[in-house]
């Protein structure tokens, strides 16, 4: 039975348990709900929580306990020498796993029977091909070995799950039972239930914390072994990208680097003039129907995926930078370049300059434009030289928020600005950047012990530390504007 | 006065209010620059945003609609049954050959009997303009329905992808001299077939339905997997993500203390909803694919992905929500007696809840359209399959949309730019109608107190 069903069964035991306990609190007090000490349901409530639980742990327990005892049995069968990597390992399991779903399949649509196994057990390296009639593909060569392992490997499974569903039911079943019985007028059920479900409560916001955790381990531990095998210095300091797979490549983060700042420089230098002239207007200038109907179009620039935008760069805005200007100036032939890739996504990024930069400009008390006009300012320079300096904290926060947005941007990048690992000042050349090459070293076959690989880890981990140095960054900027005029 | 002694020679600058001095004119006009500054900008922007529109709808509407061949036969029945007892297992021997066998015969008889074929064009040159995949689409036909066998029927074929293109206007007599996949022959007789109403362009219910195709065959790949794959990915954010999320925000928002902690959790949140995408997929290829051995390009790990992006995003609203609940709301639930958590679920959460609506939808529209963690986790693999119904269905390996999108960009035929931007068309779709129901229930059911 398949973890999906038994988790159904138990949360059904569970809601027998919330009805039955909820009747017998109410019986208990002879049908006078205002003698007990909790209204009616929380008693329903204590039985479900005390018959799910223990059943739920108990599943989380076997299925984390079950792969490692069928390991060990398939391992004493498949008798692996002990030098045997961890890698020649874990191809062996997984062969063996296929093998043992390959028969499951077979058996289930009557390719083979039953009665055959004896006979396939002497002679199995005809089994793909039996099961290649039912169009069940087997890429593995089948030796007596194997397919013993995969039937000890089968039978265990079938046996442990068969256990799992006892000590499941058994579980919700005997919970469900004790908290029946405390079911009395004066048992405290609400503050019981409550307190589990402040417990839940917590455990949900802990995610968080615990996914940021999870982010830095992982990028860690990866960047940790991908040090062991190559230099940290030339990481950090060589100018050469040229990653070769079969060894011996070279890996320096500055070209990759270079590239992300240049395009992120080109975004910031379309998004940041458009983006406050956009927000400036709208705050001060524009009437109230033409915000109504500007600010949101400018907000759907932000709602529209960034795959969108890639596809832009690709098929529109390359072929006719290079048409117009880069092929007529001489400067380029290549449809992928650093100017592509950056005018879109300063694109991408106006309406994060300029919603941003519209709260704070609205946030700057009208006292202060009062007092410049009643001095007899023009508007303009009331903006520029009262309303700009007071909120310049806050859109310089939200410019930092801006660039590290188009510092970690992927898809943009990937097709628009190219795969070459370069360091040029031509913006029309093709360029290449942190967040490509992780794409491009992750995607595809992966060996993950080879320093081609793990530098991708490495990579993620700068881009983590730069983005989120501009985020935090930004946010303090913003927090400490804030508190100036609240 | 001392003002008045500082001009000796007693000439006072004289101004008018109806006549405007040099400096006056300057700073208007300044004023007015300004102003238009202001207005080019917003102008820039929504020239931005038209054209990203024109370009995708108008490179990819065409996408919808697809050549098909459209003639009579008859279906031999000796060959594509050779036991004669309509068995559709015992047909499924005969193979998508020897369907394209007789669909090549039907179609040059057709072609023939109408005397349309250009002089010296060969029975092979006239069957090359079928696509491979319209036999595939002929045998499920039949074995759906045996008792086709023997009759005459019409056969709608898909004609191959460059015969569309020509429909289309991708391919040219002249740019068909230098294609081995096509000759101008075969254009010229597919123009008179279109004039005889033998071949026409037509809506594709295929490019939503059908699964992708292979690099040979843009004319028969469609989103079928990749919508089923985001549909999928969706119910797991839904799922997970929205409990957690209100969870957390109603524990942070109604009963955190204010300490350490808890300023620790909530920098932490803000920071996480920054965080660039593409980290959250190496988060997922090491933690769920590495460490948990859940399948690769499975949609439970894509679901699992986004679940942890969209949280975030759902915290923040759903703060907000709760935020705009007044006080008095609580008091007056504590004032009769209800405990706080009562307060909250019974009162709070109820009139938080079109709020957390609109912030939930919105965290899935943007979960639709992220690919770049998608990309590491393996769901560029190329699927033909259908994925089983939920819940098992979750780890076979599935498409996405935008997945998809980036893989036809990554092939060289140019047909699939066309259907890349299709899909980009149905992704919008997708995005606008959520983003309409968000809207709408906002409007709804907003409340100011």
């Amino acid at each position: 039975m398949s973890v999906f069903w038994i988790t159904l069964i138990a949360i059904a035991i569970a809601c027998v348990a919330y009805g039955v306990g909820r009747q017998k609190a109410l019986s208990s007090s002879r049908g006078d709900p205002r003698k007990l000490h909790s209204l009616p349901s929380y008693y329903g409530w204590y039985c479900f929580i005390s018959s799910i639980v223990p059943a739920l742990a108990i599943l989380v327990i076997w299925l984390f306990v079950q792969p490692m005892i069928t390991t060990q049995r398939v391992d004493s069968v498949l008798q692996l020498p002990v030098e045997a990597s961890v890698g020649e390992k874990l191809a062996a399991k997984r062969d063996v796993q296929s093998v043992a779903v390959a028969l499951d399949r077979g058996l289930a649509q009557g390719v083979i029977a039953e009665s055959d196994l004896p006979a396939l057990a002497e002679n199995p390296s005809s089994l793909p091909a039996t099961l290649a009639e039912a169009d069940i593909s087997l890429p593995v060569v089948v030796t007596p070995q194997l397919f013993n392992a995969a039937q000890t490997f089968r039978d265990l499974s079938s046996t442990l799950n068969t256990g799992l569903t006892v000590a499941v039911i058994l579980f919700a079943v005997i919970g469900a039972f004790f908290g029946i019985r405390r079911c009395a007028p004066d048992f405290r059920a609400r503050n019981l239930v409550e307190r589990v479900t402040m417990t839940l409560l917590i455990a949900a916001s802990v995610i968080a914390i615990l996914t940021t955790i999870a982010i830095v381990l992982s990028l860690v531990f990866q960047t940790a072994t991908f040090f062991e095998q190559y230099s940290w210095r030339d990481f950090f300091f060589s100018a050469t990208w040229s990653p070769v797979f079969q060894g011996n490549s070279q890996l320096g983060i500055l070209p990759l680097l270079w590239g992300t700042l240049y395009i992120s420089l080109i975004a910031l230098l379309v998004a940041v003039p458009i983006g406050l002239f956009s927000a400036i207007y709208l705050s001060e200038y524009a009437s109230k129907s033409m915000r109504a109907v500007a600010k949101p179009l400018i907000e759907i620039l932000a709602g529209i995926p960034t795959i969108v935008y890639g596809l832009f760069a690709l098929i529109t805005v390359g072929p006719m930078l290079r048409d117009w200007i880069a092929q007529p100036m001489g400067l380029g032939s290549s449809g992928s370049s650093v100017m592509t890739a950056g005018l879109v996504m300063g694109i991408m990024i106006i309406p994060f300059v300029s919603s941003l930069s519209d709260d704070i400009i609205n946030a700057v008390p009208q006292s202060l434009r009062d007092g410049s006009l009643g001095l007899g300012a023009t508007p303009s320079e009331t903006i520029r030289q009262v309303v700009l300096p007071a909120a310049l904290p806050g859109i310089v926060g939200a410019i930092l928020l801006a660039a590290s947005r188009a510092i970690g941007e992927t898809m943009i990048v990937v097709l628009g600005a190219g795969a070459a690992a370069r360091m040029g000042l031509n913006p029309f050349e093709a360029m290449t950047t942190i967040t490509v090459k992780i794409v491009s070293q992750l995607t595809g076959d992966t060996d993950f012990n080879s320093p081609e690989t793990l530098v991708a880890f490495a990579l993620g981990l700068t881009l983590f530390v730069i983005t989120l140095g501009l985020n935090i960054l930004a946010l303090y900027i913003v927090r400490k504007y804030r508190e100036q005029y609240e | 006065m001392t003002d008045i002694s500082a001009h000796p020679s007693g000439k006072r600058k004289t101004s008018s209010l109806l006549q405007l001095d040099a400096r006056t004119k300057r700073r208007n006009a300044a004023e007015r620059r300004f102003q238009i500054y202001g207005l080019v900008c917003i102008g820039i922007a929504m020239v931005a945003l038209v054209m990203l529109l024109v370009s995708i709808f108008s490179g990819g509407a065409s996408a919808f609609r697809q050549t098909f061949a459209t003639f009579e036969m008859t279906l031999p029945a000796e060959t594509l049954d050779p036991d004669g007892n309509r068995n559709p297992e015992e047909m499924a021997k005969v193979t998508t050959i020897g369907y394209q066998n007789v669909l090549r015969q039907g179609l040059v008889t057709a072609v023939r009997g109408a005397n349309i074929v250009p002089e010296g064009m060969t029975d092979a040159d006239i069957t090359g303009m079928l696509s491979p995949e319209a036999a595939a689409d002929l045998r499920n036909r039949v074995l759906n329905n045996p008792e086709l066998l023997g009759q005459q029927v019409e056969i709608d074929a898909l004609a191959h992808g460059r015969i569309d293109g020509y429909f289309k206007g991708r391919v040219t007599m002249q740019s068909a001299e230098r294609d081995a996949n096509v000759t101008p022959q075969r254009l010229q007789l597919a123009q008179a077939m279109a004039d005889n109403g033998l071949m026409a362009l037509r809506f594709n219910w295929g490019f939503v339905t059908k699964p992708d195709a292979s690099d040979q065959r843009p004319e028969a790949a469609g989103l079928g997997v990749a919508l089923l794959g985001s549909l999928y990915m969706m119910l797991v954010v839904l799922v997970l993500s929205v409990p957690i999320g209100v969870a957390a925000s109603i524990y942070l928002e109604e009963f955190a203390p204010k300490n350490r902690w808890t300023d620790v959790i909530e920098v932490n949140i803000s920071n996480l909803a920054a965080v660039p995408s593409i980290v959250f997929g190496i988060l997922g290829l090491a933690i769920f694919i590495n460490f948990f051995h859940l399948p690769q390009s499975a949609s439970i790990v894509g679901g699992l992905v986004l679940t942890l992006m969209t949280i975030p995003t759902i915290i923040i609203s759903t703060r907000a929500a709760l935020r705009a609940v007044p006080p008095s709301i609580r008091d007056a639930a504590l004032g009769v007696g209800a405990s706080r958590m009562q307060a909250v679920f019974h009162h709070v959460l109820p009139l938080a809840m079109p709020g957390i609506l609109t912030g939930t939808i919105i965290g899935l529209a943007q979960a639709l359209g992220e690919t770049a963690p998608l990309l590491l986790i393996g769901m560029v693999a190329f699927v033909r399959d259908y994925p089983d119904g939920p819940p098992a269905g979750l780890f076979d390996p599935a498409s996405a949309l935008p997945v998809q999108v980036y893989n036809w960009t990554q092939r060289a035929d140019p047909a699939f730019v066309e259907r890349s931007s299709g899909a980009i068309i149905v992704l919008l779709a997708f995005l606008l109608v959520m983003n309409a129901v968000a809207i709408i229930l906002r409007r709804k059911f907003e409340r100011r107190w």
